[in-house]
């Protein structure tokens, strides 16, 4: 895309919503099928509250949120490199993964309000069970699952702006 | 509240759990499972997360498929009952040095708007006196112990037990040490320590740990909630104990994500001793349906008579207007059996089974029992809507189709169909249930109703003129038969006669003298099924004499009978599907639904002697 070309914004919001779709599809297909029990609407919603069912609702909604924000970042990381291509949106996407694995996940016990850490056990606040290293708490394929979720979140983002390109 | 006072002194180690008497187990539930927990203070029974789930603890069907014990070291004897009207237990261990008690719940989630489990299992140790040296075993088998379990420490959080895409978190603030796949802590309750132990299960999620401090908090809860659900019965009659007791054990054997009310919570306790008559019984038979939505409306708990009756109505739709004879607690089918070959069997008695074949019989009394069921809720003030008036005008339809055809029965007499005269009687009872029903504008039959009548009519010649034995003066168990079946008891009870018709004093008489000993009643005469060998006595057929005699006006002898029933339940009144007529021990799927709906309505028919003979 050429750097005097105005950035479609508009567009974006709508990749941004079919990556994030596809990708919480995956996720919760994996779930749903015995895969991992892993769910990150959850984790987020139980930031806010308790309540379960509002948990889900709320994590459900901050999910979206969360996956439109980064559909902006990886399209400004597109424009940067000017690479507009659905391989490189699935590096980006893998890369993504990788660092949500292996260092914000197993951090959650000490940000997390309500999740529990195997030094200091359960309280009547802290009860979720922490993830672990790459989330293998909750089942040995999840890093297998989320990496696979969010390279085709990166990968759906790349090849949208790709079409884009062609397009116009 | 009575504690049976047990004197005898057990010393570990002691026999394996798949020979101890069934009658020494007790059932703690939450509504959407159930464990048994034997006198000696181990779980031998538990599936999660549902009845029909796989079990994790199944030692009264083989010693190495998974067991959770808490008990002294020492030999001690013990006590054990119910806090109140709860199915919370509590067993007392008395040693030399001193005595302790064990509070053993199924916690009652709200997992809707708190974060908890999905299911709890907690456990108290409380010391009462003296110091008592105790070994708790937490030998966690899931999957029926088809796979081996990994077990995996998480630190602080207490250990893991990781099957498939279940977790089973166990914590307790007794020290737990692992030998292999097994748990085990040794430890003492003096003074006015308490020891802690839970089992929180989470199946395909994030899992919620509950607090292990707060685990006396969560079996208060629980027992309030079921002390709460208690106070609706409102039967005040003699026997309110076991008429109470009976109802929570209904109430445990219901699923509260469905409403659904499973037969038994066990598979394949035999009804005979060694022999391969052992069934799954955790599915939903429809047969049961009519009886447990009166014992449930008779007592006050319309709350959960409507959610039954609505799973019923409900969940059938997937094979209306033909109904099968069972259906899992979400109203799918669970007629393919498995066998678990590697399981040695309670005492011997093989195969272990899961699944049920019965579920691809045909049985035409289960139209008229779900009938049943609906008139029975509509006649305590229930409201049937209009698609539940369609769904039981099509059940009417397929009884005028269907009510000629031979079928296996009310037994499950697997072989050969039959025409048997309780099927016929039930088919005739649909369509009478469902004439008054729309005689008094409680449902629209629309241009079926002189369909039903005429058909009604046809039955009620073919039972006169086929099913009863003039040589006899009897209704027989099938058409042109000479067998008596006691199923055939409920005749006053469906309103085809009178408990003073001729026909069926005759008929009363006959099954009394054929089918009983010692007072209990068989269902059928040694031979008439499919077995070549005697079964026990059926616990629902001696309730049902009972109600016989007291429509019979026969009040003494049916509070004789009544009290003789009574006094074959364990010491927590618990019953299961057969009673050994000879030496009372209990055989069968444990507690039986069916036996505890039979003693309610027998209890019923009771104080409102002139209600039963109706």
């Amino acid at each position: 895309m050429p750097a005097q070309m105005p950035p479609p914004w508009g567009d974006v919001v709508l990749w941004g919503l079919i990556a994030t779709v596809l990708m919480d599809v995956i996720l919760e297909a994996a779930q749903g099928l015995g895969f991992s029990r892993m769910s990150l609407p959850f984790l987020f919603g139980t930031f806010f509250t308790s309540n379960r069912s509002r948990a889900t609702i709320v994590g459900f909604v901050a999910y979206l949120i969360g996956g439109w924000f980064f559909a902006f970042l990886y399209f400004l990381l597109f424009r940067s490199l000017n690479i507009y291509s659905w391989w490189f949106g699935m590096i980006a996407g893998a890369v993504h993964g990788i660092f949500l694995l292996a260092t914000m996940l197993p951090l959650m016990p000490f940000i997390h309000p309500r999740m529990a850490s195997e030094y200091h056990g359960v309280t009547m606040v802290r009860q979720l069970e922490p993830p672990g290293f790459m989330a293998v708490n909750y089942g040995y394929a999840t890093p297998l699952w989320t990496l696979i979720a969010q390279t085709v979140y990166g990968g759906t983002l790349g090849l949208l702006a790709q079409l884009h390109l062609m397009v116009f | 509240m009575r504690i049976a006072p047990d004197e005898q002194f057990f010393a570990p180690p002691l026999p394996p759990a798949n020979t101890l008497a069934i009658g020494d187990y007790a059932l703690i539930g939450d509504c959407r499972t159930a464990a048994l927990v034997s006198r000696h203070g181990s779980i031998d029974w538990l599936c999660l997360p549902h009845f029909s789930g796989p079990s994790i603890f199944a030692a009264i069907l083989d010693p190495a498929a998974g067991h959770f014990s808490i008990r002294p070291t020492a030999p001690y004897r013990v006590r054990r009952r119910y806090t109140g009207n709860t199915p919370v237990l509590e067993t007392i261990f008395e040693t030399e040095s001193g005595a302790v008690l064990i509070r053993d719940a199924l916690i009652v989630l709200d997992g809707v708007t708190r974060l908890r489990p999905m299911r709890e299992l907690v456990r108290i140790v409380q010391n009462l006196q003296g110091e008592v040296e105790l070994e708790a075993e937490i030998d966690a088998k899931p999957d029926y112990a088809r796979m081996p379990p990994r077990l995996r420490s998480h630190g602080a959080l207490g250990w893991a037990v990781l099957s498939g895409n279940n977790i089973v978190f166990v914590q307790s603030d007794a020290p737990l040490e692992q030998h292999g796949g097994v748990l085990r802590s040794v430890f003492r309750a003096q003074e006015a320590g308490i020891r802690r132990f839970s089992l929180s299960f989470t199946h395909g999620d994030i899992a919620v740990l509950p607090p292990i401090a707060a685990a006396e908090h969560r079996v208060r809860e629980t027992a309030a909630w079921w002390s709460n659900w208690s106070e609706t019965c409102r039967y005040r009659g003699p026997y309110r104990e076991a008429v109470l007791r009976s109802a929570i054990t209904l109430k445990q054997l219901s699923y509260s994500l469905s409403g659904a009310i499973v037969a038994a919570p066990t598979t394949s306790l035999p009804e005979t001793i060694g022999h391969d008559d052992t069934y799954d019984y955790r599915f939903c038979w429809l047969r049961d349906a009519g009886f447990t939505v009166e014992a449930l409306t008779s007592l006050g708990f319309h709350d959960d008579a409507a959610e039954f009756l609505g799973w019923l109505l409900h969940s059938t739709r997937l094979t209306w207007p033909r109904l099968r004879v069972f259906y899992d607690v979400y109203g799918r089918d669970g007629s393919k059996e498995h066998t678990l070959s590697h399981y040695s069997g309670y005492r011997c008695s093989i195969p272990v089974r899961t699944g049920n074949q019965a579920g691809g019989q045909r049985q035409l009394d289960v139209y008229g029992h779900v009938v049943l069921a609906a008139e029975k809720y509509s006649a305590a003030g229930g409201k049937l809507g209009r698609a539940e008036a369609r769904l039981l005008r099509g059940i009417g339809r397929t009884v005028c189709r269907e009510w000629w055809k031979p079928d296996n029965g009310l037994w499950e007499i697997r072989g050969a169909k039959r025409h048997y005269t309780f099927s016929k009687l039930l088919c005739w009872v649909a369509l009478d249930r469902l004439l008054k029903m729309g005689g008094d504008g409680r449902i629209a039959l629309g241009s079926h109703g002189a369909q039903f009548a005429s058909e009604r009519e046809a039955i009620a010649t073919a039972i006169e003129s086929r099913g009863f034995n003039h040589g006899l003066q009897a209704y027989t168990g099938e058409f042109l038969g000479n067998r008596m079946d006691a199923s055939l008891l409920l005749i006053p009870v469906l309103q085809y006669r009178t408990a003073c018709d001729p026909r069926f004093t005759g008929t009363f008489d006959r099954i009394t003298e054929r089918l009983s000993r010692n007072g209990l009643i068989y269902r059928y005469e040694t031979g008439y099924g499919a077995k070549q060998f005697a079964e026990n006595s059926f616990g629902i057929c001696t309730f049902w004499a009972v109600t016989a005699l007291a429509a019979q006006g026969r009040h003494r002898e049916a509070e004789e009978l009544f009290r003789k029933a009574l006094s074959c339940a364990n010491d927590l009144l618990l019953f299961s599907e057969e009673i050994n007529p000879d030496s009372g021990a209990l055989t069968g799927n444990f507690p039986q639904g069916f036996t505890h709906v039979g003693l309610i309505n027998a209890a019923l028919a009771l104080e409102n002697p002139r209600e039963a003979a109706r």
